[in-house]
């Protein structure tokens, strides 16, 4: 552990990359603490001091209804990482297991679920979660749905081309002469050595799904006012550019520091774990 | 005699995080023109990245720190630059692997990974004459229907025609010193012998000195002339093949040659326990000419 | 009664150029004890038929007796138990992600041994036979060299208590004097607890002194069968003396032997 931590610190983008992690995890477990305005995530109006720049009283400036930008940014990450968190529990086991059978099975089982996988990535991942919301109504819980919807073949996909070739591997061999059944084998020889690629991948997605959430709710498809989402903040701002450059920057800023910080991170956590690429 | 090859007091050492680990401890060797030079060792003795030293591969590794004299055909190897001792690889200085099928690309036919060679002693050699001289240097290997290997990839030939190709490939620019790490040893027993004779007889008509790196004593029992024997970056025994098979004078070479099967059934050897006998300062034969 | 009877066992393989007959009607009697040498260059069919003793490939045609009874292709545990394998290489027969015990502990855990406690204490034993110290099971295999991890391969095939292992080439990747000490262990483990070993090696010098009688394979068939002295001494077929003769070898004696051989070919 500690090696690993000095790796990491040894090369300085990943090392500010844990940086912004942990700032922005933090902020969002600790929003109500934190913010200065910690009412502003909801239902509130203040319009005397509607659309103010950045101030001492408002570090980010306001919005047209007066609320504090900082605090609805902060509260926006809590929503980002939860929809992060909830999507990848779901679509990271579902398509672990099904890349998992794909790849050691083989045969059939493997023929007809990556035939399926490859069908779900065919589509291209954001218009897949906008056709389906299209369809369904816009809430956070359906944006979730989307989202994990379109991002389970990637884990499908990773987990299976690890599988095939970690089956030809000595000790699947030993496994199977000894007659271990084909559930040990897949979870318990051949899983363990798929986890360093699934956590690395996991932990960039954390920023693609940001994005992504984000795009929706740009496109008024995620998330619905008043809560505060990133990409919705973006594009409520957008047409005041460039007089309240702050309604949009800020927010915009946010996305950024966000990927950028959980991207580096992924990258210095995939030389930890010895990742091939 | 001239020395093609003369290595004084090389040290490796590779900086990590935990500080600086030391491979090679002040090795020194020569190899005189025309001659058949064996490195012997274990797995871990250095005997590998001795090899990537002369070939100037390791000198472009930022953790390797290397210390001591190189000198190829007379001229300073540690004091080139990257490029020319690049361009010594190929022309000059030559090596051929241990798996033959995954050391040729698998993506290009033979053909053309012979003309790639050729071209790097005769930039823009055309591509008939490369042909036709690749042809040639097949035949010189005894492989039967050269044109139909040249149009072939390598994984459509045995791991024997491949080793052959090999040898024909690095042989081709006349090269002064060749490098042969291991070779033979991914290929049956019977196509080994053939392919050790095979190059026993070419370097000899060429002229070309051989270094070559083994763990395996009957192979260099067989093909050498003088024999540095490894132990963990130090070189602990040296002379000629026959002086050192027939009285090792080092803890370490006797136990080695101890623990080589025989196929006249001596039965299994009791094989000593590492030792600091094994530490034991370097026994030099007299050279017998 | 012998432990192994093979019968006309072949196997055939479909392949875009025609069948592929990777074993020909293969008969030969394994009994109990010995160490019997399977000898081959590649294409003879000594991995196919390792691989049908293991019940990890169905015989095309032919039979296998263990003990008298049938060999079914879907193996019981207890077939599955007496039966086990060394393999090859290394760095790849040992799971990076899982200790040195868990990999010698996988069979007591399939075939449901003993309680936790039992199952580690024989695990430790194994490890103590095979010249490891206990301790050994919590580490990954990592940082073990090519000499451990053979040792531990060893010890997972040890600890079910087998009848039969077949070593396909358990020395070939080791260095010399770790080899040496390993065809020792290996040695004295078969003598000292009456296993029975099927030993696949390409190295005939190896052979020479670890094996009871030798089979020589060419092409997917039995060519030769015989006491090691006797094959060594008078080797009946030609491919046999060439590969006698093609062991690169080390002392005198040696190659006294090597000439002999080949004058007897007629100087061939």
């Amino acid at each position: 552990m500690i090696r690993s931590l000095r790796i990491l610190a040894a090369n300085p983008m990943s090392l500010f990359g844990l940086i912004l992690v942990v700032i922005i995890v933090l902020a969002a477990v600790l929003a109500p603490w934190i913010t200065p305005y910690p009412t502003h995530n909801g239902a509130v109006v203040d319009f005397a001091f509607a659309n103010d720049a950045p101030s001492a009283r408002n570090w980010m400036g306001t919005d047209l209804v007066g609320r504090d930008i900082l605090s609805r940014i902060i509260y926006a990450y809590q929503i980002s990482l939860v929809l992060g968190i909830v999507v990848l529990s779901i679509s990271v086991p579902l398509g672990a297991v099904v890349g998992l059978f794909a790849g050691y099975a083989g045969g059939w089982v493997e023929s007809v679920l990556m035939r399926l996988t490859d069908v779900f990535l065919s589509v291209p991942p954001l218009v897949l979660a906008i056709a389906m919301m299209g369809v369904l109504e816009p809430t956070l819980i359906n944006a979730m749905l989307a989202v994990t919807v379109m991002w389970w073949p990637w884990y499908a996909r990773l987990v299976y081309n690890i599988a095939r070739s970690e089956r030809e591997e000595g000790y699947v061999l030993a496994a199977e002469v000894i007659g271990a059944s084909t559930t040990h084998i897949a979870f318990r020889e051949i899983l363990p050595n798929c986890l360093p690629a699934i956590i690395t991948k996991m932990t960039l997605d954390m920023g693609f799904v940001i994005i992504i959430a984000s795009s929706l709710s740009f496109l008024g498809l995620g998330v619905q006012p008043p809560t505060p989402d990133l990409g919705s903040m973006v594009a409520e701002g957008a047409r005041y550019l460039p007089d309240s450059w702050w309604l949009s920057v800020f927010p915009g800023l946010a996305i950024l520091l966000a990927v950028f910080g959980f991207n580096l991170l992924g990258d210095g956590l995939r030389e930890i774990l010895g990742v091939d690429e | 005699m001239s020395r093609i090859l003369d290595i004084v007091d090389l040290k490796l050492g590779f900086k990590g995080y935990a500080g600086l680990t030391e491979v090679l401890h002040g090795m020194s060797l020569h190899i005189n023109a025309g001659e058949r030079v064996a490195l012997v060792g274990e797995s871990g003795s250095g005997k590998s990245v001795t090899a990537r030293i002369i070939l100037g591969l390791l000198q472009e590794t930022r953790t390797a720190r290397i210390a001591g004299k190189v000198s190829f055909d007379g001229h300073d190897i540690s004091t080139m630059s990257g490029s020319q001792r690049a361009a010594l690889r190929g022309t000059e200085m030559s090596m051929i692997f241990q798996d033959p099928t995954s050391a040729l690309n698998p993506v290009f036919t033979i053909g053309r990974q012979f003309t790639e060679v050729l071209r790097r002693r005769v930039p823009g050699m055309s591509n008939e004459t490369a042909t036709a001289k690749a042809a040639q240097l097949l035949a010189d290997v005894s492989i039967p229907d050269p044109s139909r290997v040249l149009q072939s990839y390598a994984f459509q030939l045995s791991g024997g025609m491949n080793q052959r190709v090999m040898i024909a490939m690095a042989l081709s620019n006349r090269p002064k010193l060749l490098l042969a790490d291991e070779p033979g040893t991914a290929l049956d027993v019977t196509v080994q012998a053939q392919t050790l004779t095979l190059m026993r007889d070419l370097v000899t008509d060429h002229g070309t000195s051989v270094l070559l790196i083994s763990h395996n004593l009957g192979v260099v029992r067989e093909f050498a002339d003088r024999i540095y024997v490894v132990y963990r970056g130090r070189i602990v025994e040296s002379g000629p093949t026959k002086s050192i098979f027939g009285k090792p004078g080092h803890a370490y070479t006797r136990a080695l040659l101890s623990a080589v099967p025989r196929i006249t059934g001596a039965g299994l050897p009791e094989v000593p326990e590492i030792s600091d006998d094994f530490l034991a300062p370097m026994v030099t034969h007299e050279a017998v000419s | 009664m012998s432990l192994l009877e093979i019968n006309t066992l072949s196997k055939t393989f479909a392949a875009p150029g025609g069948p592929v007959h990777a074993l020909s009607n293969v008969s030969l009697d394994v009994q109990t004890g010995e160490c019997l040498a399977v000898v081959g260059e590649s294409g003879s069919g000594k991995t196919t038929l390792a691989n049908m003793l293991l019940g990890i490939l169905a015989p095309s045609s032919g039979s296998i007796l263990f003990e008298g009874a049938q060999l079914p292709v879907k193996r019981t545990a207890t077939h599955r138990r007496a039966i086990q394998l060394v393999q090859q290489n290394p760095l790849s027969s040992l799971n990076p992600k899982r200790s040195v015990g868990a990999s010698i502990r996988l069979g007591l855990d399939t075939y449901g041994i003993g309680d936790k406690a039992a199952r580690w204490s024989a695990v430790e034993a194994a490890l103590e036979e095979v010249g490891l110290p206990s301790d050994m099971r919590k580490r990954a295999p990592g940082g073990l060299s090519g000499g451990q991890r053979q040792r531990v391969g060893i010890a997972r095939a040890l600890v079910c208590d087998p009848r039969l292992i077949v070593l396909d080439e358990p020395t070939s990747a080791l260095d010399v004097l770790v080899q040496a000490r390993v065809l020792r262990l290996l040695n004295d483990l078969r003598q000292s607890k009456g296993l029975t070993y099927i030993f696949i090696t390409h190295d005939l010098a190896v052979v020479r002194n670890v094996a009871d009688r030798v089979a020589v394979f060419k092409s997917g068939k039995l060519i030769e069968l015989g006491p090691t002295q006797a094959i060594f001494d008078s080797p009946k077929d030609p491919y046999t003396r060439a590969l006698i003769g093609a062991v690169p070898v080390v002392d005198g004696s040696e190659l006294k032997l090597r000439d002999t051989l080949a004058q007897g070919a007629g100087g061939a």
